[in-house]
């Protein structure tokens, strides 16, 4: 059974917020909700399905939050997997709806990791009592230390620079400059982000994804339900989801989760690399950009340096990447896979006024969650407006 | 007398599964683990097998000695024990029985280390319960 066409994102909605001290989490995810609803031309009534996660430490959340909207999904799905979650959640949902579970599901995030001062890639990793954590904690792991030793490793293996690296951030700051609610819109260049101290060497400052509050939702219902809704429909053609980790102690660090889901969704999609207008790449920092890349198959392994450099993922370019600026330049409230679907809708739809990528059909969106030096969940989708 | 620097960064979770690894430790005895049945190696340690589920392991002594695979040199960390601490460094090392492990690279200055330096272990008694395998140039 396929899964293509089947299911489609009806609604999407981007809390506007960067910075909400005034709001609860849960304000802003209801805010979120009524965002996507209204865009999709739904009600709450409509709601039969949810998907979240990211409350609490119970890993019962979703229940908590269902009591604060007085919901009572027929489908409910509470996968967490970091920062790719709610694209996970994104492609459970359709297949909930092609199953039959549910009629109308809501993915949904919020997050008010800025306005709470939470060191999101710096404050030391925490652990959850895993058993791998006593074999890593002692040694002062952080996140953004763990994608720094895969940088690392890449500009050995391949000679990749920190130059080609910062081309990803100058160009996401590009983009973020045509987002008017982007958290930083001011250009920056290839110097400004060598010039930014290291935080983890090789990663500067700027090749770090910013800290901000905020949240989203989407709406996903039947391929013929959406059709009769206000907005086009963007369907769901393909999507995959695995994991990476040490494997023993095995693990050639440079082939990523993408390698595997990126695999299967272009197969359940029926398309190629060529087909691709749109790519939003979870971009945690430059590195995930570039060994996503490589690992979808965009270009070979090795080649991402080169691959990034010359303007091809601005949003004029061959690869148009996270045209709303992404982690690095709008907005990371900590897991911010939503706003990958979010901004491949808008994008789908041609609702991106100066940032429109022209003639743009096809989106792939590759969310990478957790940390890519030790272990790490990724979730492909690939979606269209035909 | 010197008032006893307390030890604050985070201490290992030992359960029954570790337990031998981290004794070993204390003895100043690095291991890793060889499955009896299929001969795979694997390191964390772990009572099953992940190649083919089978119980019965062989515990493997290592010589401490191998390459640093990758390395990060951390600036930034706001945990205790480890903002005072900075810079340190953050290694894989691949050791020479194969398998990679998560440790701190010592006694050298950040900016000489490199992919691919030899590299053995030292064993660093943090507590009277807790050793760790850190690991220097080799010598």
């Amino acid at each position: 059974m396929s899964l293509s066409r089947k299911a489609a994102v009806a609604g999407a909605y981007e809390h506007p917020t960067r910075f909400a001290p005034d709001k609860s989490m849960f304000q802003i995810m209801a805010e979120s909700i009524r965002g996507a609803l209204a865009d999709a031309g739904l009600t709450i009534k409509d709601v039969d399905g949810l998907c979240t996660t990211g409350i609490g430490m119970s890993g019962m959340g979703i229940v908590g939050f269902c009591d604060y909207m007085n919901l009572t999904p027929n489908f409910v799905d509470s996968t967490s997997i970091g920062g790719s979650s709610f694209v996970a959640h994104t492609a459970h949902a359709a297949a909930a709806i092609a199953a039959g579970l549910c009629n109308v599901c809501v993915v949904v995030y919020g997050s008010t990791a800025a306005s709470s001062r939470f060191a999101i890639g710096t404050g030391g990793a925490g652990g959850g009592g895993d058993p791998c954590d006593q074999y890593e904690l002692p040694f002062g792991p952080t996140t953004v230390g763990s994608y720094a030793m895969v940088a690392q490793r890449h500009m050995h293996e391949y000679g990749t620079t920190s130059e080609q690296l910062a081309e990803i951030a100058v160009t996401m700051r590009l983009h973020a400059s045509m987002n008017p609610v982007a958290k930083y819109r001011e250009p920056i260049t290839v110097e400004d982000v060598l010039a930014s101290r290291i935080i983890s060497s090789p990663l500067h400052l700027l090749d770090c994804c910013i800290i901000s509050d905020g949240g989203g939702a989407l709406v996903i219902t039947s391929a013929e339900r959406a059709r009769d809704l206000r907005k086009k429909p963007v369907y769901i053609l393909g999507t995959g989801e695995t994991v990476r980790h040490v494997a023993d102690g095995h693990r050639d660090f440079l082939e990523i989760a993408a390698a595997q889901s990126g695999r299967l969704a272009f197969e359940r999609a029926g398309v190629t690399h060529k087909d691709i207008d749109l790519a939003m790449i979870y971009d945690s920092f430059t590195i995930t950009v570039l060994a996503t890349l490589e690992n979808l198959g965009f270009c070979k392994r090795g080649e991402g340096g080169a691959f990034v450099q010359g303007g091809r993922l601005r949003f004029d370019g061959e690869l148009p990447c996270n045209t709303d600026g992404g982690g690095l330049s709008s907005n990371h409230p900590g897991m911010r896979g939503i706003f990958l679907v979010i901004e491949a809708t808008r994008q789908l739809r041609g609702e991106c006024g100066p940032r429109q990528v022209r003639d743009c059909n096809v989106a792939l969106v590759h969310g990478t969650g957790g940390t890519l030096g030790t272990r790490h969940s990724g979730a492909t989708l690939i979606l269209s407006n035909q | 007398m010197a008032e006893q620097k307390k030890y604050s960064k985070p201490l290992p979770h030992i359960d029954e599964e570790s337990r031998p690894w981290w004794e070993a430790l204390q003895r100043h005895e690095l291991y890793i683990q060889k499955c009896r049945e299929c001969g795979a190696t694997r390191y964390y340690p772990r009572a099953l097998c992940t190649q083919c589920l089978s119980e019965r392991t062989e515990w493997v002594r290592c010589a401490g000695r191998g390459k640093v695979y990758t390395f990060t040199v951390t600036y930034q960390n706001q945990a205790p024990g480890f903002r005072e601490s900075l810079p340190y460094v953050m290694a894989y090392v691949e050791l020479d029985e194969g398998v990679k492990m998560l440790t701190n690279l010592v006694d050298c200055r950040p900016e000489d280390v490199k992919i691919g330096m030899p590299v053995e272990v030292v064993y660093e008694d943090v507590t009277p319960e807790v050793t760790l395998a850190k690991f220097r140039p080799a010598r």
